[in-house]
């Protein structure tokens, strides 16, 4: 589906669901999340335990999803990484290698 | 113009000075140039920490300059020929270059801890003085659109990399 879509088309989307006021939700299992131009996309997601998130780097950079004192996820360039939600998983997380880059993980029953 | 980016940073009254000196809205040719020396000044820094430093934080933080600088030095290179606009040099560029060899000098004469924490202090202000560079005079001097674009995506890289050498120095007190 998504090579149907180029990436605007994707942002429009992904700007109406934001605009909706409802977060991304795991379709299949995954939660996807694109970095793209120093941002994670989205930045806010709902998952539950057992699901798993797959960032998505499409910049030429490296960069990690990292929890402060917690888990800490490698997202070469040009690649996807993943982690899989345990129920206290619900945190902030943020770039080690740029620390503006924030997103945020909320777990759901 | 030249007392905003003075008041940027106390420390670096030589570097504002410098970039002050363009103040007179550079070219895009320009642009290019001063945009692309400020990414290879850090390199060259960040290949300096490599061979002194022995602290993994250190070493980790410069290893992350020498990578993300030249990534998107490349995006640049690539940018200007995709333009077809060729980089020129000017006073500015001139100026940078000459201000970091005589950092590179006084870093150089440092080891150990005084060392790192020389490179990194001077890393946070670096990064701070392009950052107010690119805000106040190289982002809206930038007449085409995909230069523009890519030196905002340059700007949240080095804003992202002030802040991670703020974590390594508040790290190394």
């Amino acid at each position: 589906m998504t090579a149907l879509l180029n990436r605007r088309q994707l942002l429009a989307a992904g700007a109406a669901v934001l605009a909706g006021g409802t977060l991304a939700r795991a379709h299949n299992g995954t939660v996807h999340v694109t970095i793209d131009k120093l941002a994670f996309q989205p930045a806010e997601i709902e998952v539950k335990a057992g699901e798993t998130i797959e960032w998505t780097n499409r910049d030429p950079f490296a960069h990690t999803a990292t929890v402060k004192g917690g888990w800490e996820v490698s997202i070469p360039p040009g690649k996807s990484a993943t982690h899989v939600v345990t129920a206290d998983d619900s945190v902030d997380y943020y770039c080690r290698f740029h620390p503006n880059m924030t997103g945020r993980i909320k777990v759901i029953a | 113009m030249k007392t905003l980016i003075c008041a940027l940073s106390a420390a670096c009254l030589a570097l504002a000075a410098t970039l002050a000196v363009a103040a007179d809205k550079p070219t895009d040719p320009q642009i290019a140039h001063i945009a692309y020396s400020a990414g290879v000044i850090d390199v060259e820094a960040a290949k300096l920490a490599l061979s002194k430093t022995k602290n993994p934080d250190v070493t980790a933080f410069a290893q992350s300059m020498q990578k993300d600088h030249e990534a998107v030095n490349d995006m640049a290179l690539a940018l200007v020929k995709k333009l077809g606009v060729t980089p020129e040099d000017n006073p500015t560029s001139r100026a940078l270059a000459k201000a970091s060899e005589e950092k590179r000098a006084e870093l150089g004469k440092l080891d150990g801890a005084a060392f790192d924490k020389a490179y990194i202090d001077n890393e946070v202000a670096y990064h701070r003085e392009v950052n107010g560079a690119l805000e106040t005079l190289l982002i809206p001097s930038a007449q085409n659109p995909e230069l523009k674009s890519l030196l905002e995506t340059g700007l949240k890289l080095f804003q992202g990399h002030e802040q991670h050498a703020e974590h390594v120095a508040a790290g190394l007190k």
